[in-house]
């Protein structure tokens, strides 16, 4: 067999293989460096929680439509907050596991050019990378999901309730919509210009993305009578994540779900065609 | 493992025919927004157990033709073959009888030594077993033995470079494609490389090469392609080709003001002299007959006038064959 001329696997059989691989190699690295994935998981979303949740109620500042009557308004905000902490880590494993790690292999490390002769085609090494990414943006969502619930000043309660198929079905169809995001980004951004990334298209997501507020509040901003923001926000994909997560770990109102399901799996396959049409662009000349 | 193959003398009869490796028809491949093709309808053809070279200087279309033949580049025109598989149809299949080394360090950086030869071999598919035993193995081989448990961060260039080629045979491809897998390593780095090419080639490995040192192409390859603007100017082993321009040796003279004059008196005077050309202060005549050469003209240029400044004679090189190909020098 030393030498063959002659394939010895189809290239289904080769593939599937592959895939294979590339999913456990990207999940010893993870294992290598697990403190490090926690730690960065989790210090984005501790710090909202510590700051909206424990010293805001404890300074007085008013959130969550006024500070007067004794919590409640707190613990409202507080349900709001934590789903949306949850949808900001999951996007976050989608920009640090995919969208800067592939950046960095494409334009510095090289790495991307071994691993694309894989014997497999080349969008499987694409989708091997999401796939794997999703994998940390679940395990993000499960450890980020405590102890954003726990934190909080005394007399501040979050209302928390599991919608087991919806946590079941939403949180990893969520995470493969967000890490197909990092393949595109991934894909579309220089490592040198991973700052522009962060400053024009990371912040203005997480910010107009609902984490902090539903997006049914978002109705009194309006010039004349159009409702601007809340229509323009509809392009963001973490409004759907963030109002999935309200859907999914608690009993506030939240967007529809037969809004939210069909319109994620609508960034999937938009986000998976343009990435990966990049990725082809970007291996093949 | 694998049976020893007698490297042979007669460079051409190196390479099985009736086993080719890789096979190409008019391959061409011209760049978006690009008027010149970089690569020019090759027709090539390498047999089974060759070490073939492709040498040119800097965008003659070394990188370009490797490419295509490793599904990297889409070919403009024409087919590429491996093992007589469609590379273009059959990307997937091709992948699975090659294996790559390319210019930059490609090396998985979060893995450690010993992991980028065992994962490479997962992928294609061998055990875990089988893959920790070849991985270990080539370790020993490629003298990294004490390494594998480091970071490849700690690894040198060579020896960065000796991990890549492990990787790349890790899998026994048919073929190993190598571009210009010397460039950037120092003298002594490259002799070694140089050796463990020629170990795998004695095992039987297959492997394609571009360089732009004409040393290495005529140390290493049984037949090496002479390539220019994307086309192949000579295709040969390096003894025929040095034979080819029919001479045995470089005569380089400087001389004291005019050096044309000189050419002149020794092409007059001494024979076998096959080519001449002016070089920076003196002159370069490619002879056949060596002869009491250097006495000689000496004393035809003393009893012209001509005073010679620096007088020696080397054996030609692919470099002289490339001067006569193109009119220019391979390294500018
Ligand atoms: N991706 C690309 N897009 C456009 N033109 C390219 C591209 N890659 C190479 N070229 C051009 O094609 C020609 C051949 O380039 P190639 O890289 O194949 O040469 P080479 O022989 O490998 O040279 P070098 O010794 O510099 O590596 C050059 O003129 C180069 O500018
Ligand atoms: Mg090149």
């Amino acid at each position: 067999m030393a030498y063959s001329v002659t394939p010895t696997r189809t290239s289904i059989a080769a593939s599937r293989i592959a895939l294979g691989a590339l999913l456990r190699r990207d999940l010893l690295v993870l294992r290598k460096n697990f403190g490090e994935f926690v730690g960065r998981t989790l210090m984005q979303p501790l710090l909202l929680v510590f700051v909206f949740l424990y010293v805001f109620p404890k300074i007085g500042q008013g959130i969550g439509g006024g500070s007067s009557n004794a919590g409640r308004g707190e613990s409202a905000f507080a349900t709001v907050l934590v789903p949306g902490v949850v949808a900001i880590s999951i996007m976050f494993q989608g920009i640090q596991s995919v969208a800067v790690q592939l950046s960095q292999e494409f334009g510095f490390t090289r790495e991307i050019e071994d691993r694309v002769q894989a014997p497999c085609p080349l969008w499987l090494v694409a989708v091997a990378r999401v796939l794997s990414g999703a994998t940390q943006g679940l395990i993000s969502a499960v450890i980020v999901f405590p102890i954003a619930s726990v934190v909080h000043a005394k007399g501040v309660h979050a209302n928390l309730s599991f919608h087991w198929w919806i946590v079941l079905t939403l949180i990893p169809l969520t995470c493969i919509a967000m890490t197909s995001l990092g393949l595109l980004l991934g894909t579309t951004f220089e490592p040198r210009n991973i700052g522009l990334m962060f400053g024009f298209v990371v912040l203005p997501l997480v910010f107009l993305g609902g984490t902090y507020y539903q997006w049914t509040r978002l109705a009194p901003v309006k010039i004349g009578g159009f409702h601007w923001l809340q229509t323009l926000v509809l392009i963001n994909p973490l409004i759907y994540v963030a109002e999935g997560m309200r859907a999914a770990l608690t009993t506030t109102s939240h967007m529809h779900l037969y809004i939210i399901y069909p319109v994620v799996i609508g960034f999937v396959v938009i986000f998976l065609a343009l990435g990966l049409r990049n990725f082809r662009r970007r291996v093949l000349s | 493992m694998i049976g020893h193959k007698q490297k042979m003398v007669d460079n051409n009869q190196i390479g099985d025919s009736s086993e080719q490796v890789i096979r190409t028809v008019e391959l061409s491949k011209t760049y978006p927004q690009m008027d010149v093709p970089a690569v020019d309808k090759l027709n090539l053809e390498v047999g089974k157990g060759e070490i073939f070279g492709l040498l040119g200087p800097n965008g003659a279309g070394k990188t370009t033709t490797a490419g295509m033949l490793t599904t990297r580049v889409i070919p403009t025109a024409g087919q590429a073959f491996i093992g007589g598989i469609n590379v273009r149809k059959h990307p997937t299949l091709v992948k699975q009888l090659i294996g790559v080394v390319s210019q930059q360090n490609t090396l998985d950086r979060s893995l450690t030594v010993r992991e980028n030869l065992y994962y490479h071999g997962l992928l294609f598919g061998m055990g875990v077993k089988e893959s920790a035993r070849v991985a270990d193995e080539l370790l020993e081989k490629f003298h990294l033995g004490s390494w594998g448990k480091k970071s490849v961060f700690a690894l040198s260039g060579g020896m960065a470079q000796r991990l890549m080629v492990a990787r790349a045979i890790f899998h026994s491809p048919a073929v190993l494609f190598m571009d210009e897998p010397t460039a950037g390593l120092d003298p002594q780095s490259r002799l070694a490389l140089w050796e463990i090419l020629q170990g795998l080639n004695s095992e039987g490995q297959t492997i394609l090469l571009t360089t732009h040192y004409m040393e290495e192409a005529d140390q290493l390859c049984n037949r090496v392609a002479i390539m220019d603007h994307g086309q192949i100017l000579a295709l040969d082993s390096p003894v025929n080709l040095k034979k080819s321009i029919g001479a045995d040796a470089i005569l380089t003279v400087r001389v004291e003001g005019d050096p044309l004059g000189l050419i002149e008196v020794l092409k007059l005077s001494i024979d076998g002299v096959s080519a001449s050309r002016e070089i920076e202060g003196g002159v370069e005549i490619q002879v056949s007959e060596t002869e009491k050469l250097l006495p000689r003209v000496i004393n035809l240029a003393e009893s012209n006038g001509i005073s010679i400044l620096d007088i020696s004679l080397a054996e030609t090189t692919l470099e002289t064959v490339f001067i006569n190909l193109t009119g220019k020098e391979l390294r500018d």
